[in-house]
């Protein structure tokens, strides 16, 4: 008993060497700035602004977290921000108005959704060749790789279906048709079940992947907000995958689903059109990149209070966390 | 005769073969080579649904824009049309449907409707008509048109929304009321509530000038003086011009009762750009000129409207108009409803659109609906200056027990439109 105790002291103090122990490390992508703003979680303070190319907006981190990708849309391309130094290291062509992208578990395919051309572009994340140009529908945006690495759910705006792409083949296997305007496509912790957000529709489609068919559809209710103004986007589950956040766009709300009966439990004030969130390394706060507050509002994942708001960059579109 | 045609396949409509529609439409798929990426497909592929648009026009005689900076366009509209249809087919490909887009173009001297009449007979049964409101009525009033869908992506005349109402006619396009509506709630916002209105001589500039009366009394303005101005449109290409104008507008402004602002209803171009710097008094131009109400400008990119200004530019290699904008919505209202139904007769798609499960997405950051009393497409309206976007109505605290776009032109209980039945 006590050797393993010991040797669980030592790797806990391995993985954290010098750095203080629950500090993270906080990406916000600003859409308007053409920077990415870096803070200390603890502290919140700004640690640096990293100027990037134009228009930056969907972010991803490698699984070892020593790189994060940035979608600079305006420049067509992907720059590549050395995680520890804070630079950018280099850039990756990601074809014409790169959106948003998501990494494969292996850290070895990135796949980026170009919004302009309506297609998915995959890349060799090391060298940057391009592996296959895959036509979706009109202004693909969300990205998402199976857990299993076995596919990957594009969703577009304008033709508002959910797109299921192989990732061995790189053929388009499914179209699945979800409310007005899809964002974002987010697998639940398991990974058996892919949320899909719409915008103008107001709802979140829960689609099985095995059967590509929506199993759930649901909306939102807030009392005093009129349902247009109601738009989910960004969506975050938990660690223990029992609870997701709903960003609620313009209606300056993040709705609390309870994913075992898919109801909202609570609405949390924050600031103008929440966008995309992320959860700290110890699941205990939920860091909301607020657009048009050009802030990010910190919120208690088990009291679900949002605690404070700090300022970052202007128009504030993605944010990521770095352990 | 301009007459042309994208290219057609023979495959006729399924009309209501799909009823069953499921929401995966899966499996549908796809070998596409990775190297080449289809814009979208021109032919329809064997046993697609095809949807018929037709899209009509008149080469109108119209004044040239007063400022230089504003081109001669000739393809207005229909460019906008040409992408919808695109986009259309983006989706389509996906689900085995498949748009197309006939378009008829009259010249200054032919009748329209005559033109449009021979296609009607040929079942076109879903018609952007980018018309004036004569033409459009005449049209709307035809026989072979009972059963049609016209979009009205041209005229914002308040009458067609009014007593001239049909139970064919659709209006993408906002009306006068619903513009002037607009500023004044903004106008309201900033307290300024004193307006000098000064008009011309075509009769857009009275329609117009009539729905700022109505607007006025609505949101509590008052208009201080109206005045006309009636000297005929100046040529925007004379050699030291800008002398005569320099005098002309400051006597057309002088002593008129305090006033906050200027609304210039100067719809038919012949001198609301002169007013700005060169009023009596120092103030701002709304209206016609200066700070416009419109569905569509190049100074807005919000709500993702970076993507549609894009996508316009890189096919017309020029700025997407309002009117361009209206004919794409139009035909993007054919697309939305006929990708959620899987089903194209113009009935289906018009109880489909006037029922609650509709709504389409046009960068306005809210899915666009139409009411039901007039067929008007219920829409915020942008405000921009010359150079940037100001604001977006309706304003925050006007309020609307069913929904905030509402506060903007006709709602219900005012509407004069008694629409026949079919």
């Amino acid at each position: 008993m006590k050797r393993i105790y010991a040797a669980a002291v030592i790797a806990a103090i391995g993985n954290f060497g010098a750095q203080p122990v629950s500090a993270a490390t906080l990406f916000v992508s600003n859409e308007k700035d053409n920077t990415v703003t870096v803070l200390d979680s603890e502290t919140l303070a700004i640690v640096k602004t990293i100027p990037t190319g134009a228009r930056p907006r969907g972010m991803a981190l490698t699984p070892d977290f020593k790189e994060l990708l940035v979608c600079v849309g305006d420049d067509n391309r992907l720059d590549v921000i050395d995680t520890e130094t804070l630079e950018v290291v280099r850039t990756l062509e990601s074809g014409p108005d790169p959106e948003l992208l998501d990494i494969d578990p292996k850290g070895e395919r990135v796949y980026i959704a170009n919004e302009d051309e309506g297609y998915v572009t995959v890349l060799e994340r090391v060298s940057g060749k391009v592996l296959a140009e895959i036509p979706v529908g009109v202004e693909p945006e969300g990205m998402a790789v199976s857990p299993d690495n076995k596919f990957t759910v594009a969703t577009s705006e304008q033709t508002s279906m959910a797109h299921f792409i192989d990732n061995e083949t790189f053929k388009v296997t499914a179209n699945v048709l979800v409310d007005t305007r899809p964002r974002v496509a987010e697998f639940e912790r398991d990974g058996k079940l892919v949320w899909v957000s719409a915008e103008i529709g107001g709802t979140v489609s829960v689609i099985d992947p095995v059967t590509r068919k929506v199993v759930k559809k649901f909306g939102f209710e807030i009392p005093g907000v009129r349902r247009e103004l109601i738009q989910p986007m960004g969506i975050r589950f938990t660690k223990d995958g029992k609870t997701a956040f709903v960003a609620l766009s313009t209606a300056n709300r993040v709705a609390v689903v309870d994913v075992a009966t898919y109801t909202t439990k609570e609405y949390i004030l924050v600031g103008q059109r929440p966008w995309h969130m992320a959860l700290s390394p110890d699941g205990a706060k939920l860091y909301v990149a607020n657009g048009l507050t050009n802030d990010m509002t910190i919120v208690d994942v088990a009291t679900r209070k949002a605690e404070k708001s700090v300022p970052v960059g202007r128009l504030p579109w993605g944010v990521l966390v770095k352990p | 005769m301009r007459e042309r045609r994208l290219p057609i396949s023979g495959a006729h409509a399924k009309l209501g073969s799909a009823a069953v529609f499921s929401l995966v439409l899966g499996w549908l798929v796809a070998a596409y080579p990775a190297a080449a990426i289809p814009e979208a497909p021109t032919h329809a592929p064997e046993g697609a649904l095809v949807t018929k648009i037709l899209y009509v026009g008149k080469r109108y005689p119209e004044p040239l824009p007063l400022s230089l900076l504003d081109k001669d366009l000739t393809d207005e509209g229909v460019q906008g049309a040409r992408l919808a249809i695109k986009e259309n087919n983006m989706t389509g490909r996906l689900i085995e449907q498949h748009f197309e887009l006939t378009e008829v173009v009259a010249d200054a001297n032919e009748d329209v409707v005559t033109k449009a009449r021979a296609e009607l007979a040929k079942k076109q049964g879903l018609i952007i008509a980018d018309l004036e409101p004569s033409d459009l009525l005449a049209m709307a009033d035809l026989p072979e048109a009972k059963g049609a869908i016209i979009f009205n992506v041209r005229s914002s005349r308040d009458e067609l929304r009014q007593q001239d109402c049909r139970q064919n006619v659709f209006h993408i396009i906002p009306n006068w009321a619903m513009r002037a509506d607009a500023l004044a709630q903004y106008l309201s916002w900033k307290r300024w509530r004193r307006w000098l209105v000064v008009y011309g001589t075509t009769p857009g500039d009275k329609d117009y000038l009539v729905a700022i009366r109505r607007s006025a009394q609505k949101y509590g303005a008052k208009i201080v003086d109206e005045r006309s101005y009636e000297f005929d449109a100046g040529s925007r290409r004379t050699d030291s011009g800008h002398q005569q104008i320099q005098t002309q507008m400051p006597m057309l402004t002088q002593g008129a009762p305090d006033y906050d602002i200027i609304f210039a209803s100067d719809v038919g171009e012949a001198f609301g750009d002169y007013l700005l710097f060169r009023t009596y008094e120092p103030r701002p131009v709304v209206g016609s000129q200066g700070l416009q109400a419109v569905a569509w400008h190049r100074t807005f990119e919000q709500y993702g409207g970076t993507q549609l200004q894009n996508r316009f530019e890189k096919q017309a290699r020029r700025m997407m108009t309002e009117r361009d904008y209206t004919s794409w919505l139009g035909v993007r209202v054919v697309g939305e409803a006929v990708t959620r139904t899987a089903i194209n007769a113009p009935a289906d798609i018009k109880r489909y659109i006037l029922s609650k499960d509709f709504a389409v997405a046009g960068f306005k950051g809210i899915g666009l609906t139409f009411r039901t009393w007039d067929h008007q497409m219920r829409q915020p309206i942008l405000l921009s200056g010359p150079r940037t976007l100001v604001s977006i109505s309706p304003q925050e605290g006007f309020l609307h027990q069913t929904s905030l776009a509402d506060t903007l032109g006709f709602d219900e209980p005012e509407t004069k439109c008694r629409m026949q039945k079919q």
